[in-house]
């Protein structure tokens, strides 16, 4: 039975050690700081070098120790091994436990200092109550955080993160991205909703590569076949490309279907009809870094009629 | 190098109009100049952090993008132009090693709320968090028929991509907890999907209402927020492919709570305990 530890609470009062707790900790000193290169991930610690990337670190390069107790554990599956667990393995992991937890308390503790404190005014409003503009539904891929590339500030969106940013149509049935919708639409009143694809999209690449006719028994497969529409469309459309081009249409294409999705949903279909919520598709693209985006065109949409195709409008390309 | 850097500051921060060009430096030059100084300020963590971010600002309004713009499209527009030149090419070979492949460390559940987001407050970076975000941040029971969405994200994160944690972080005011506690206790529902949702935290309130049924409902809500991540860390090792990998202490469950009206962030570990046998 697995029960929580007692918390550890980093309260007001801490903020005032921040220099001494950095001073006695070897791992954090700045100095130090580790390369930011994960391909040394697995290689050892005398690669720090290259003053361009030591300032944005990552967990990847914290303990490199890690990665190749990872990688032991792939390669010995049987129960044995297993039992002969090290004594000092065990220590490394409660060491590497503590490097963690440390390394998230400078963090919270530097977010504290450098935008909480400097903003307080701000932070006390929003104690109160959130009134984003912005509902975004993106990908949960840990390289497209729409707060670190749309740069979305405490307060400004909604986020809802899902494998392969899916909107399933109303008719499936509850879901947690149509609850979230529905608090975002009804409650929070937003006025835009912005589904955002991406590039080499794990999600898309698993519903492109799904058997036609086998069910599958994976959740990923369950969840991503909400996006079949798109996949059948790509498919048709895509013909004489290779695979990974497909699935780059198909980023897109699930884009749309998602789009067309929402409008299944009477409240949205509602407040789009009269003006009071846009609804937009994006693309982020992080092998050029590029950001296409677009706006769905209500009007002209109804006019397509039940192709399940959408028109679109303010088509932008940013790069 | 300090004193370089202050020069060059000095110089844009004088200059009579910052949108409309500096006098002696284009408007380019001045980014440019101020990518390099973000690129070579590697001294005291605390020094460069303030730099950093008076530094990031400066970029902003000079690319005449700063927070809280209203228009929606210029407000993206100008988040992205901020984080291509203040992130992307700055670091050119992690970003091309994240094209190719992502290996984050973690796997994180937080609420869709626009106040916390992970990358916000623990400053996630890109490529070090697999982020499931969701109304309340709950994770139901294992479940081959129900909720797929997040079955699928747990076992993307945990199979495919191999996470060594799983955080699952709550906070305080969360309209989802405030809505489960809130729940009429006749089952009846006003809403299509949001009551369907928060009911999977109703063991958590059960809980709350058990041990703190004395206190008003506000302090019962605070309670809630935090019992949830237990709820939902517990929900968590239903899961096979999770309980498989903490057995072999390849996977490790942590709870958070990051609490905005006090300025202060709880973090716990969820640890194993067998005791030992009593003989008779």
């Amino acid at each position: 039975m697995a029960v929580p530890s007692p918390p550890f609470s980093l309260s007001k009062h801490s903020l005032s050690n921040p220099p001494s707790f950095l001073a006695s900790n070897p791992s954090l000193d700045p100095s130090k700081a580790p390369v930011l290169r994960p391909r040394n991930a697995f290689g050892s610690e005398a690669n720090l070098g290259g003053v361009e990337q030591t300032r944005l670190r990552l967990w990847n390069n914290l303990k490199t120790n890690s990665d190749l107790r990872l990688q032991a554990s792939r390669e010995l599956p049987g129960l044995t091994k297993e039992l002969e667990s090290d004594k000092s393995e065990r220590m490394e992991r409660i060491e590497h436990g503590t490097d963690l937890f440390d390394e998230m308390k400078q963090r919270f503790l530097s977010f504290k200092k450098h935008k909480y404190m400097q903003n307080l005014e701000l932070y006390e409003k929003l104690a109160k109550d959130q009134a984003p503009k912005f509902m975004v539904i993106a990908c949960a891929d840990s390289r497209v955080c729409p707060s670190s590339i749309l740069g979305f500030q405490p307060g400004e969106a909604f986020v809802v993160r899902n494998v392969a940013n899916m909107v399933p149509p109303y008719e499936n049935g509850p879901s947690e991205t149509n609850a979230g919708l529905e608090f975002a639409v009804n409650s929070l009143k937003v006025e835009n909703i912005l589904v955002i694809g991406h590039s080499r999209c794990g999600g898309i690449r698993a519903l492109m590569s799904m058997h036609d006719d086998v069910e599958t028994s994976s959740l990923i497969g369950s969840w991503v076949s909400v996006g079949m529409n798109a996949r059948v469309r790509t498919k048709a459309a895509t013909k004489l490309l290779n695979f990974d081009q497909q699935c780059k249409h198909c980023e897109k294409e699930s884009v749309n279907c998602s789009l067309v999705n929402l409008l299944t949903y009477p409240w949205v279909e509602e407040k789009v009809r009269n003006g009071e919520l846009a609804i937009h598709g994006g693309y982020y693209d992080f092998v050029d870094c590029a950001f296409e985006k677009w706006t769905l065109d209500y009007k002209e949409s109804n006019l397509i009629g039940k192709s399940g195709k959408v028109a679109v409008k303010d088509r932008a390309f940013w790069f | 190098m300090q004193s370089t850097t202050f020069h060059f500051l000095a110089s844009i921060m004088s200059s009579s109009s910052r949108h409309a060009g500096m006098g002696n430096l284009s408007q380019e030059e001045a980014i440019e100049g101020l990518k390099k100084l973000l690129i070579h300020n590697d001294k005291d963590e605390q020094l460069s952090k303030e730099l950093e971010t008076k530094i990031e600002k400066l970029i902003s309004e000079l690319l005449g993008t700063t927070p809280h713009d209203c228009h929606p499209v210029r407000r993206i527009l100008g988040g992205f132009q901020s984080f291509k030149t203040n992130k992307f090419d700055v670091y050119p070979e992690l970003f091309s090693e994240l094209a190719e492949h992502q290996t984050p460390k973690f796997l994180v559940f937080a609420c869709c709320d626009s106040r916390v987001s992970p990358s916000n407050i623990l400053d996630f970076q890109p490529g070090e968090a697999f982020m499931f975000r969701n109304i309340a941040n709950l994770v139901p029971p294992f479940n081959q028929l129900r909720y797929s969405g997040v079955g699928a994200a747990i076992e993307y994160a945990v199979v495919k991509l191999n996470v060594e944690n799983i955080l699952v972080i709550g906070h305080s005011r969360c309209g989802g907890i405030d809505r489960l506690m809130e729940l009429p206790e006749d089952g009846s529902t006003e809403n299509d999907f949001i009551d369907d949702w928060v009911q999977i935290g109703l063991p958590a309130k059960a809980k709350v209402k058990a041990e703190f049924g004395n206190l008003p409902l506000d302090e019962q809500k605070r309670e809630c927020e935090k019992e949830a991540v237990n709820l939902s860390l517990t929900n968590l090792q239903t899961y096979p492919y999770v309980r498989e990998r903490m057995a072999r202490k390849a996977l490790a469950l942590r709870g958070g709570y990051y609490d905005f009206v006090e300025g202060c962030f709880k973090l716990w570990e969820v640890k194993s305990i067998i005791s030992t046998p009593i003989r008779s």
